[in-house]
C-alpha cells in the first residue's frame, strides 16, 4: 500500500515537472519577425541584477539554442567588477550600467560586438543609441539593454503642490518625509544639478558644495534608502524620495497616490547595457543572446516583466499604452534632453567619494 | 602525548578562517593593484574625517555599554537572588530571542518602529533617530551584560552578605562594599562583551538609523564598495586594522582590571 503511495506521489511530481515545463511552450508570438536560432550548445554564464530578467526567457533561449544558461545576480556594479576582475572570471555576459561600462573600456576590459551575429540591434531606437555613444563611443562595445530617468516619487495627498525643482527635497514643510538614494553619483548627482552644476563636474569647490547642502538637509531628511524606497512610498509612510524611473513606475501601479516627476534642472539618464567581458569563453552564445534579447517580441516581454524602460523601438511598437502613454515608463523628449549621463570620473571619483564619506557621518 | 593530535583540526580551521584572512587584511592594506606601497596607508591614516567617524562609533557604543550596565546589573542582580528555577525560567525569556538571527531581529524593529507603533498610535515613526539606534542596540545586546553579571552574582558566597549584615552594615553599604566589588569580574566580561560588538556595529545604524548613523563598520563597507571596484582594498583594510587595534586595545584594558579572569571563564 505504502509503495503504491509513493509511486502515486512520484508520477505526480513527475507530472507537475512536465507541465512546469511546458508553461513556457513557444508560441508563434515569440518567435519575432519569424526569426530562427541556430543550434549552438555549451553553457553561458550570465551575471545580471537580480530580478532583472523575465526567467521564462531563459528557458526560451535553452530551449531555442540548445545553451544551457547560468544565471548569477549581482547587487551592485562594483561587486560585478570585482567577479570579473578575478582571474577565474567565469562571466560571458554581463549588464552593468553606463559610466562603469566606460571604465571598463579604459581599463581595456570588454570584447568588441561583432555586430554581424547581433542583427537585432537594428531594433534598437537610435535616439537610445545616441545618448549611448556618450559613454561607449560608436556603440562598439555595448548594446542598451534597460534605461530611465533619476527623479522625485512623491504622495500626492502630502504634496499637493506642482514638483519642478529639486529644491523641494530641502523644503522645510516637508520636514522628516524626504528620502534620499543612497548612493553617491545620484545623491551627489541630483544636488549637483539644483546648484546648477553639471553631473559630471571635475571641480572640488561644486562638489563640496553639494556636499554642504546635503549635510544641511539632515533636518529634513528621514534616511538614505535603496530599494525599500518602494515599500516605504507604497505604504504611505513618506511623502517624496529620490529613485529611478522604473521603480516609480512599479510603485505608481501599487499606489495610485503617487506621482513622478524629473525635475526642472535636469536630471540624470541612466542605461544599464549589455556587454562581453574579454575574459568570456563561449562569446558565439554570447552574440546569440543578445540577438535573443533584442527582438522585438522578446524585448517586450521582457520589459512588461522587468517595468524598466526598454530602449527597443521594434517592442516599445509592440507594446500596451499603458507604457508607452506612461510619462514615467516613456518619458517625452524635453525630459530627456534636459538629463545627462553620468561618466566615469577617473581618479576624481576619490574626491566624490571622501565628499559622500563627509555627507553619510554628518549627523 | 598522542592527544595533541587531537588539536590539528581545529589548528588547521584557525590557519584557514583566522590567521589567513587577518594576513589577507595586511596584504591589500600595503599592496595597491600589484604595488607595494604605504602611501594608501599612510593617506588613510591621515584623514581626520575617518578619525571622526570613529569617535562616534566610540561614542555609542560606550553609551550602549552604560545604558546596558545600568540596565543589566539590577536585572541580573533580582535574578540571582531569585530560586533557581524562577530565574531559570526568566533568564530563558532573555535568552530565547536570540536563538534568532540577530538581522532578522533588527528587521523586526524596524517594522516595529516604521509601521506597528506609528499605526497603532498615531505617533511619528522613530526610525533614522539616534535614539532609535541605540535603543536597538542596547536590545541587542543586553544579554551579553546579563549574562556575566548573573554568572558571577550567583556565584557569590552568601555567607559573606551574612557576615556584612552581621557586623552592622545596612543593605546599601552591603551592597557598595561586597556585592559590587566582588562583581568586578562580571562586570569587566560584560563591557567587554557588550563594547566589542557595539563598536563594530553595521546593520542596526544601517537598518534602524536608516543610514544616518554611519559607524566604523559602515565606513568600512563604503570603502570596499566605491573603491573595490578601481581595484583598491587599501582604505578598507586600513580601516579594519584600525578598528582592530581599538578592539585589542579595549579587550586589554578590560583584562587589566579582570585580574582572576573570573567573568573570563564563561566566554
Amino acid at each position: 500500500m505504502k509503495k503504491w503511495i509513493c509511486f502515486a506521489l512520484a508520477a505526480l511530481m513527475l507530472f507537475a515537472f512536465a507541465a512546469c515545463k511546458s508553461d513556457v511552450a513557444v508560441d508563434d508570438e515569440t518567435y519575432a519577425d519569424g526569426d530562427q536560432y541556430e543550434q549552438i550548445g555549451g553553457e553561458l554564464n550570465v551575471l545580471n541584477w537580480g530580478e532583472y530578467i523575465d526567467p521564462e526567457l531563459i528557458d526560451l533561449f535553452e530551449q531555442e539554442t540548445g545553451v544551457k544558461v547560468n544565471y548569477i545576480e549581482m547587487t551592485s556594479n562594483e561587486e560585478m567588477l570585482i567577479r570579473l576582475r578575478s582571474a577565474d572570471s567565469i562571466y560571458d555576459l554581463c549588464f552593468p550600467s553606463d559610466y562603469i561600462i566606460e571604465q571598463m573600456i579604459r581599463e581595456d576590459m570588454l570584447q568588441p560586438l561583432d555586430m554581424s551575429k547581433i542583427p537585432n540591434a537594428k531594433n534598437i531606437d537610435p535616439k537610445m543609441t545616441e545618448i549611448t555613444n556618450g559613454f561607449d563611443p560608436g556603440n562598439k562595445y555595448s548594446v542598451p539593454y534597460m534605461w530611465g530617468t533619476v527623479g522625485i516619487l512623491y504622495n500626492t495627498t502630502m504634496v499637493d503642490e506642482p514638483v519642478t525643482s529639486w529644491g523641494i527635497l530641502w523644503d522645510e514643510k516637508y520636514a522628516g518625509q524626504v528620502w534620499m538614494y543612497d548612493s553617491l553619483r545620484d545623491s551627489i548627482g541630483v544636488t549637483l544639478k539644483y546648484l546648477g552644476y553639471d553631473l559630471n563636474t571635475r571641480s572640488e569647490a561644486e562638489v563640496q558644495e553639494a556636499a554642504d547642502k546635503l549635510i544641511a538637509q539632515a533636518r529634513i531628511r528621514k534616511g538614505w534608502g535603496t530599494d525599500d524606497l518602494r515599500s516605504t512610498m507604497e505604504n504611505g509612510k513618506a511623502a517624496m524620495c529620490v529613485i529611478y524611473s522604473g521603480d516609480a513606475f512599479v510603485s505608481m501601479e501599487t499606489n495610485e497616490d503617487l506621482a513622478y516627476a524629473v525635475p526642472e534642472e535636469g536630471s540624470n539618464v541612466w542605461f544599464d547595457n549589455v556587454i562581453i567581458p574579454k575574459t568570456a569563453k563561449n562569446i558565439e552564445a554570447a552574440h546569440a543572446f543578445i540577438n535573443f534579447l533584442n527582438d522585438g517580441n522578446i524585448a517586450a516581454r521582457n520589459t512588461e516583466y522587468i517595468y524598466y524602460s526598454t530602449p527597443n523601438k521594434a517592442a516599445m511598437d509592440r507594446l500596451d499604452p499603458y507604457f508607452t502613454e506612461d510619462e514615467t515608463y516613456n518619458p517625452p523628449q524635453e525630459v530627456l534632453d534636459r538629463c545627462e549621463v553620468f561618466h566615469d570620473l577617473g581618479d576624481f571619483t576619490e574626491v566624490f567619494s571622501k565628499a559622500w564619506s563627509r555627507i553619510k557621518s554628518s549627523n | 602525548m598522542k592527544r595533541k593530535y587531537f588539536a590539528y583540526p581545529y589548528i588547521v580551521w584557525m590557519i584557514l578562517f583566522i590567521a589567513a584572512p587577518m594576513l589577507f587584511i595586511f596584504y591589500y592594506a600595503v599592496n595597491v593593484d600589484g604595488v607595494w606601497t604605504f602611501r594608501k596607508c599612510w593617506e588613510t591614516l591621515t584623514d581626520l574625517q575617518k578619525w571622526r567617524v570613529l569617535w562616534v562609533s566610540v561614542e555609542i557604543a560606550l553609551a550602549t555599554t552604560a545604558i546596558c550596565l545600568l540596565v543589566g546589573y539590577p536585572i541580573a542582580y533580582i535574578l540571582s537572588n531569585m530560586k533557581k528555577s524562577v530565574a531559570g525560567f526568566i533568564s530563558a525569556l532573555f535568552f530565547v530571542p536570540m536563538w534568532m538571527n540577530f538581522v532578522l531581529r533588527t528587521y523586526a524593529w524596524r517594522a516595529i518602529l516604521e509601521y506597528a507603533l506609528p499605526d497603532l498610535f498615531g505617533i511619528p515613526s522613530m526610525t533614522g533617530t539616534l535614539g532609535a539606534v541605540l535603543m536597538v542596540l542596547v536590545y541587542d545586546f543586553l544579554p551579553f551584560m546579563v549574562m556575566p553579571l548573573y554568572n558571577t552574582l550567583s556565584k557569590l558566597d552568601k555567607s559573606l552578605l551574612e557576615a556584612s549584615r552581621d557586623l552592622g552594615a545596612d543593605g546599601k553599604t552591603t551592597f557598595f562594599r561586597v556585592v559590587l566589588p566582588l562583581s568586578v569580574p562580571g562586570i569587566v566580561s560584560g563591557i567587554t562583551m557588550v563594547f566589542v560588538p557595539a563598536i563594530t556595529a553595521f546593520t542596526v545604524p544601517a537598518l534602524i538609523g536608516n543610514g544616518n548613523y554611519n559607524l566604523y563598520g559602515n565606513e568600512i563597507e563604503q570603502a570596499f564598495k566605491l573603491l573595490a571596484g578601481r581595484g583598491d582594498y587599501s582604505v578598507g583594510s586600513t580601516l579594519s586594522i584600525i578598528l582592530l587595534v581599538c578592539v585589542l586595545v579595549s579587550t586589554a584594558i578590560m583584562n587589566h582590571f579582570d585580574k582572576d579572569k573570573e567573568g573570563g571563564s564563561i566566554l
